[in-house]
């Protein structure tokens, strides 16, 4: 997605200028984008009056932000305990063969980020898989194939 | 009778004394000490000559408490708990010990996944020396790793050149220090304070790979 | 709605709004709750609007649909209840729906088939079943029965009621003295006794007068755990309510409450409960006309499990990074901008307006002596019946798994229940009289925590479980101190070594070592509890971690490297699912003949294990 300066601007008007909201910019460059262009984390940064660095810092340490783009579709895999225990991991490395991707990874065709997540909270579902907004309960291979054939 | 009277008007009045000149009295390993309102426990075992191990500690930045080798037990109305000297601040009638099984057994556990996880710091293997440390039964995956991470340079930095050049980024087993972009800073103005302050000798590995071109 | 100026004008309001209800109108509540709504319950009101409208239900009785909050019975999903005729239906899919518009909404007879049914017995309304006759909704009240998304609704139930009595009648200290009588404790976790933290913030202010902040932690993270996502998306304005009554306690005028990323119906919900509390007047300025201002502004967290800690959310709440700092000084002292700020659960948040409405003694009558109310888990794992429950304090392991959860399916036992998630530890079943409070709890070695409850049966393995809370932490440590940033991975160290087989009992020894030089040494409260898991299993399972030490065998059948994988051929029905999911292709067999694994191929994936139609993979 190309990045232009409007957008970013739009975003940085509805944020007084002040470091306390560095954390709500950077969420809404991220729903945005989909990542954090280099451009959106320098402007957010002088508006707020914080260093880049430090922009930096937040934008690594959360884990919901990226800074590199990330695919169409986003498949999370819960690893929350009552998932882990009816099979998430098993799942998961299923799905890294499947895409041929590593977890918390996109593929090369920016087709789909997999990956891994601490609980959905739909624990009497386990295992779930959630494909962009849907849900995926007591999921197995099977069913996830037949599920990512539809994409 | 009077020569207790006179003995105990004597004692009130040394506590009286006390009281007024604002000093905080507690022991350390059994020796009593003094302190200002506002010392760390840390400060004050300095100040007496008793040493406490640190790595992370620099008297020109604030302290975050983040190696916890100087890590005490403190002993108050029969209870325990151990807590990081450099940020604890000082508190009349406690006993502070520094040495006990407990604080000996996080300080060595601590030293030996430093020679694991830091293995090219010369500075942490004297140290871990010091405290009877010499081998590790964790597994070495980075030989060239010197780093503990304790963000010594990044708060120099900060709190005294005030540049903010560089940060620690990622989380947990992959913070690191880094300038923005893993690129080479643009801020910063090649001062090498961070050198100068880093505990186990890892910046000198780390400043061409942060500081600006 | 206009703006409501007084406090009697929103008792006329409730009354209009009742006057205007009739009893007699049917009401089709669907539980779209996190469960339900992962099994289509969406589709499933969808499906109900569609059907009554094809149907053309009369202009006088048309039937409403409410999309309500989670019923609790996840397991049982998606769940419906129909009123006035008192009936709960279980599984609904959408086909299902034409059925009970046609026999229950248009004739009044119940959909017998949609009934739940249990050991031969059927089941006609909620209140029967055996999962929900156990329990005792008190906080929960209102999940599962009123749309969240309308103020009206919450209002008919009686929201706001003890605000207004708080606002009108009773002095801030008064309040204060009220949580303290009640003996409400942290529902986060701690269990640090809430009266009392608000007594100590409260004289803070008193001493430093100026600006304090109330926040509401919803950044619920442990694994396990949903809890506090059904209370913020079910019942947004108890914990909004909550928080007006605590701003108003201590004095102040901003609120916040930090949500979790991963719960978009959360953020959207009470985001909703938040608009409209301002239009009427129950939020922002001078509240119900009294003179008192509070407004309650929503943050989202970013995605790091240390910021339900509440220094770290703090730092979040600051835009920083969510690094913990030591406490004291706590926050009660100094926390958001250096400032007194109240940090509670937000389910501790829900308690507020009812201790406000019945009273302190009502309260601590709930519950046991120094654990009083109820609480809400979230059972799940290997149980008959999983979903959410609420439960007064006091009740026994063994009932909540037994009685509300069914027990295990298939075995007259269970093997331990995990409480308290990542900080918390496993009560093996010999321990299953332990009472489920706040001290009880930490006697066995584990926590109450925020109230996720795992239940492992024989197929699960201690050391496995052990391995995956360090990895799970490991993953959230935020690695600002080298106790928890080493400890965890250097731990896991030697979890691998056991799970892989190798390793000796002195390393189990240094293990227990190192797991209390972690405790004792860390920062936080997320370095200092994550060796519970480890402890607990130790103290209690020491002969599996020995058996995978000695024997190189992994009872449980769960450590990769000390399994194997085979097919029964006496079970096996040849359908070749299997086949066509093992990555290795090292399952052969005819057409519905009995098919084998090629041992020497097999890298012990399980997928075989997951697909199999008729359990005739086997594990040992």
């Amino acid at each position: 997605m190309s990045v232009s300066f409007g957008e970013i601007e739009a975003i940085l008007e509805r944020f007084p200028p002040h470091p306390e909201h560095l954390v709500s910019a950077l969420q809404d460059v991220q729903a945005k984008f989909s990542y954090i262009p280099p451009a959106a984390m320098r402007a957010v940064c002088d508006h707020l009056g914080v260093p880049i660095s430090r922009g930096w810092a937040v934008a690594t340490f959360y884990k919901s932000f990226s800074l590199e783009p990330r695919g169409m579709h986003e498949i999370k895999v819960c690893l929350g305990t009552a998932c882990h225990l009816k099979g998430g991991a098993r799942l998961t490395e299923g799905l890294e063969r499947e895409l041929g991707v590593e977890r918390d990874h996109t593929t090369r065709d920016l087709q789909f980020t997999l990956e891994t997540v601490r609980c959905l909270g739909t624990c009497a579902m386990a295992p779930v898989v959630m494909i962009d907004n849907d849900y995926l309960g007591e999921a197995n291979i099977r069913s996830l194939k037949r599920e990512l054939k539809k994409l | 009778m009077s020569a207790k009277k006179t003995q105990k008007a004597k004692e009130s009045k040394k506590a009286k004394k006390e009281k007024d000149d604002g000093l905080i009295r507690f022991k350390i390993n059994g020796q009593a000490v003094e302190a200002r309102a506002g010392w760390t426990i840390l400060e004050t075992a300095r100040q007496n000559g008793i040493n406490i191990p640190t790595l992370c500690f620099h008297p020109a930045v604030e302290p975050i408490g983040s190696c916890r080798l100087c890590v005490v037990e403190v002993r108050q109305n029969g209870y325990s708990r151990v807590a990081a000297s450099c940020i604890t601040p000082v508190q009349g009638g406690v006993e502070v010990l520094t040495d006990t099984e407990e604080v000996l057994n996080v300080r060595r556990w601590v030293l030996e996944m430093l020679l694991a996880n830091c293995p090219a710091s010369h500075q942490i293997r004297e140290l871990a020396k010091e405290h009877g440390v010499t081998s590790t039964r964790f597994k070495v995956e980075h030989p060239e790793d010197a780093c503990p991470r304790c963000g010594l340079c990044v708060r120099a930095c900060d709190e005294v050149v005030g540049v903010r050049a560089i940060s620690l980024g990622n989380r947990g087993v992959f913070k690191e220090v880094t300038a923005p972009y893993n690129q080479r800073s643009m801020e910063c103005i090649r001062c090498g304070t961070c050198l100068y302050v880093c505990p186990a000798g890892a910046m000198e590995q780390l400043f061409p790979l942060v500081s600006a071109p | 709605m206009e703006r409501i100026s007084n406090v009697a004008k929103l008792e006329a309001l409730r009354e209009s709004l009742h006057a205007a209800h009739d009893p007699e109108r049917p009401v089709v509540r669907v539980c779209l709750g996190p469960g339900c709504l992962a099994l289509g319950a969406n589709k499933v009101s969808r499906a109900f609007q569609a059907a009554i409208k094809a149907k053309g239900m009369g202009a006088s009785v048309q039937p409403l649909i409410k999309e309500t909050g989670c019923h609790g019975f996840c397991s049982q999903g998606t769940l419906v209840n129909v009123d006035p005729f008192n009936l709960f239906y279980v599984k609904v899919k959408p086909d299902d729906v034409e059925e009970i518009v046609e026999t229950t909404l248009a004739n009044g007879q119940a959909v017998e088939r949609l009934l739940y049914s249990d050991n031969g017995n059927r089941y006609r309304s909620a209140s029967e079943v055996p999962f929900y006759k156990m329990q005792q909704k008190v906080v929960l009240k209102n999940v599962g029965v009123i749309d969240p998304l309308k103020i009206e609704d919450a209002l008919m139930a009686g929201a706001y009621r003890s605000l207004a009595k708080v606002l009108t009648g009773m002095t801030p200290d008064k309040v204060i003295a009220t949580v303290e009588a009640s003996g409400l404790r942290g529902r986060g976790g701690g269990g640090f006794p809430t009266g009392r933290k608000w007594r100590i913030a409260a004289e803070n202010i008193r001493k430093n007068p100026g600006a304090v902040y109330v926040v509401g932690n919803g950044d619920e993270g442990d694994p396990g755990a949903f809890m506090d996502r059904t209370l913020m998306e079910g019942d947004p304005h108890a914990v909004l309510e909550g928080m007006i009554i605590g701003g108003y306690a201590l004095g102040a005028h901003q609120g916040y409450i930090y949500v979790r990323m991963e719960y978009p119906l959360a953020i959207k919900n009470l985001g909703v409960a938040i608009e409209q509390a301002r239009a009427l007047g129950l939020l922002g300025e001078n509240i119900l006309g009294t003179g008192f201002n509070f407004d309650i502004r929503i943050n989202r967290g970013a995605g790091a499990f240390v910021c339900g800690e509440e220094t770290a959310l703090i730092a979040s709440l600051e835009g920083q990074v969510g690094e913990p700092i030591p406490r004291p000084p706590y926050p009660a002292e100094k926390g958001l901008w250096d400032r007194p700020t109240i940090i509670n659960n937000v389910e501790t948040w829900a308690n507020v307006p009812l201790i406000m409405e019945k009273g302190a003694d009502w309260y601590a009558g709930l519950g046991v002596p120094t654990s009083t109310g109820t609480k809400i888990f979230s059972l799940v794992g290997k149980l008959k019946n999983t979903g959410m429950i609420e439960v007064p304090m006091g009740i026994s392991l063994g009932r909540i798994v037994e009685e509300i959860g069914g027990g295990v399916p298939g075995q007259d036992w269970f093997k331990a229940v995990q409480t308290g998630g990542p900080s918390g530890g496993c009560v093996p079943y010999e321990l299953k009289d332990t009472p489920v409070d706040y001290d009880s709890l930490s006697q066995v070695g584990s926590i109450m925590g925020s109230g996720g409850m795992i239940v492992m049966d024989k197929r699960d393995c201690v050391v496995d479980v052990a391995r995956y809370f360090l990895h799970f932490l490991e993953e959230e440590s935020c690695g600002k101190c080298l106790p928890c940033r080493l400890g965890l991975k250097s731990m896991q160290e030697y979890l691998d070594k056991f799970a892989k087989g190798q390793g000796s009992p002195q390393d189990i020894d240094d293990l227990h070592s190192l797991a209390r030089a972690i405790m004792k040494g860390s920062l936080c409260a997320l370095g200092g509890t994550a060796p519970n898991p480890i402890l607990t299993t130790v103290k209690y399972f020491k002969d599996e971690y020995l058996a995978h030490v000695v024997e190189k065998k992994c009872p449980a059948g769960v450590c990769r490297d000390l399994i194997t994988y085979s097919i029964d051929p006496e079970a096996c029905n040849g359908c070749g699912l299997c086949v066509r999911n093992c990555p290795q292709d090292c399952i052969s067999g005819e057409k519905k003949k009995a098919h084998s694994i090629d041992v020497s191929a097999c890298i012990r994936c399980g997928q075989c294990m997951d697909v199999c139609p008729v359990d005739a993979v086997l594990v040992a």
